[in-house]
């Protein structure tokens, strides 16, 4: 709470799609992950229908382009994987500048970075316009087992110091000389490693033990009474996987890039 | 290995959400006894320390480095249920809030990095304990070997529902050799890590260590004879990713009953979802194709006689278990 607003995930705003109930945002965001992960490999008007949408909600949220680009990095390793696609895949080859690629590569790729890049945009978009709190108790809302969401709460709100502490332990081998690059060497990481779940368990204990003393029973108490959900939410937030679907249908009329080729 | 949106087909994604909803949903169950004496703050710091620890890098060689799942790990330390849950809810979390791996892909990716590893590492590691001496030491060496078990279990379990639900041309023999062979590799430090992390933490707490029930304190702590263990877990790991696959091609059983299997899958799936890759790969050469349904066959039934005998000593244990737990529980 010192931290003020600051967030690693999320955006501070008051926009439209800030103030949505979160459960709302969840089924809405799901169902649009579901439809671009399920959208056939050429189906290009899909995909770009989704990206025009998306981009639209991360404007209206004022989510900044910068944000999701820096959060968009973890997918780096699948999309060199999908970029290796084109020369591992198997089946008939086209010559691409004299390099022969498969053609079944070369599609595969294109609907694995189209349906990596916009789940995770829409997943980003989520919580980047949701606080913690309020996202968990959309997810106990939808049924999702409250001992899940209580473990994922205090495990996001411990995380910041067993990283740190991970950040210490590193710093003070490097103060004495230590820089391990060697299978071999490994000896000295893994007892920190012990060394930090003894001090996170331990940690874990007092607060436990604190939480007693103040009355904990095993539920967290809600601080903010979360508004229900009206008709206009739904239809608001249903908007965005509706187009999502109608791209879809469109390009299904259509037909896919592959029988244009 | 947080695979994205759209890795595998729609039909695989519901499947494999299927399976791990219920692994998870019996997991809460068998560690009910923990969970509802108000101890889930615990389970809450553990879950950060999984995910701090899946954030140190380890050098594997100069240049290249590699970093811990620790589903294993978080099995041997919190027993199997708990264990399964609290790495369910990183890889849960890494998908909600930090976009690392897909929304609809966290049915594969839950099965694959917190239910194959926790219960795959969990009954090779019961395994272990039977056949090493009740010391420290024998502890070390049966979580560090399951652990690297566990990850090899992990890649034959993605390999396989790459067979099922592949989204792009790319054969399952290919991917199969590929994720086995280079996570034979990633194994051994996983196990390296796995042994060293419990070495330590039996070393000063040996009670939080659930796996090291019955061990003979007075032994001292626990000196790793890395060389042998080195051999070990590069032996566990090939023995399981390599030989079988040699026993594949001779096998008519397995052969049959997966061409049934796949038989079935071809004409089941996902004329809508349309990118099966099986019918492209059947164009592909027969004589590789029968030799990969082989061992596909092999593949499966090892990671579910893996998976399998975590669930049932999972499901032994709560029924034999519960006035233990409470024993055990460390008064906070």
């Amino acid at each position: 709470m010192g931290a003020g607003h600051t967030h690693p995930l999320h955006v501070h705003e008051h926009s439209r799609t800030h103030h949505l109930p979160a459960h709302v945002k969840v089924v809405a965001t799901l169902t649009t992950a579901g439809l671009v992960a399920t959208a056939p490999r050429d189906d290009v008007i899909a995909f770009a229908g989704a990206a025009v949408v998306l981009a639209a909600v991360a404007r209206a949220s004022r989510v900044p382009g910068r944000f999701l680009v820096s959060r968009l990095a973890v997918t780096a390793p699948f999309l060199i994987a999908a970029l290796l696609l084109p020369f591992v895949a198997s089946g008939p080859r086209v010559d691409v500048v004299g390099v022969p690629l498969a053609v079944e590569g070369l599609w595969g790729a294109l609907g694995l970075v189209s349906r990596t890049l916009l789940g995770a945009t829409a997943s980003l978009l989520l919580v980047a316009t949701t606080e913690v709190p309020a996202l968990l108790r959309g997810l106990e809302r939808l049924r999702v087992p409250p001992v899940l969401t209580q473990i994922a709460a205090t495990m996001l709100r411990y995380l910041e110091v067993i990283v740190g502490e991970v950040g210490r332990q590193r710093r003070a081998m490097t103060a004495r000389g230590y820089d391990p690059r060697w299978l071999w060497q490994l000896g000295p990481l893994t007892a920190g490693l012990g060394v930090l779940f003894v001090r996170a368990y331990e940690r874990g204990e007092r607060v436990h033990a604190a939480m007693l003393a103040r009355g904990f029973t095993g539920r967290m108490p809600v601080l903010v009474a979360e508004r229900p959900a009206t008709a206009a939410d739904w239809a608001v937030a249903m908007a965005v996987p509706g187009l999502v679907a109608v791209a879809r249908t469109v390009g299904a009329v259509v037909g896919g890039a592959e029988a244009w080729a | 290995m947080h695979a994205p949106d759209g890795f595998l087909t729609g039909p695989t994604a519901i499947a494999t959400g299927v399976m791990s909803a219920g692994a998870i949903a019996a997991s809460l169950k068998a560690s009910r006894p923990e969970l509802d004496d108000d101890r889930i703050p615990l389970a809450g710091v553990t879950a950060a320390f999984v995910f701090a620890a899946q954030m140190v890098n380890f050098p594997v060689a100069a240049g290249t480095s590699g970093h811990l799942l620790g589903g294993a790990l978080a099995a041997v330390l919190l027993g199997p249920s708990l264990g399964l849950l609290v790495v369910a809810v990183v890889v849960i979390v890494q998908a909600i809030g930090f976009a690392d791996g897909g929304l609809t892909a966290l049915g594969y990716n839950v099965l694959n990095m917190a239910v194959v590893t926790a219960l795959g590492g969990w009954a090779v590691f019961r395994g272990l304990r039977r056949v090493l001496p009740a010391t420290a030491t024998g502890v070390s060496l049966a979580a560090g070997v399951a652990a690297a078990a566990s990850v090899v279990l992990s890649s034959m379990a993605f390999s396989l529902q790459w067979l099922f639900g592949a989204s792009a041309a790319v054969p399952f023999d290919r991917v199969f050799t590929a994720m086995a062979g280079v996570h034979a590799l990633i194994g051994v430090g996983e196990g390296l890590i796995t042994a060293g992390v419990i070495a330590a933490v039996l070393a000063v707490r040996p009670d939080l260590v659930r796996g090291a029930d019955g061990i003979d304190r007075a032994a001292g702590p626990a000196k790793l004879p890395r060389a042998r263990f080195v051999l070990a877990a590069v032996a566990a790991s090939l023995v399981v990713a390599t030989v079988v696959a040699q026993f594949a091609v001779g096998d008519p059983d397995g052969l049959e009953r997966v061409a049934e299997d796949t038989g079935f899958i071809e004409a089941a799936e996902d004329h809508a979802f349309g990118s099966s890759i099986f019918a492209d790969y059947a164009t592909a050469g027969v004589a590789s194709e029968t030799v990969s349904l082989a061992i596909a066959g092999i593949v499966g039934t090892l990671v579910t006689l893996a998976v399998g005998t975590g669930l049932l000593l999972l499901v032994r244990d709560r029924r034999r278990g519960t006035s233990a737990d409470a024993e055990r529980a460390p008064s906070a």
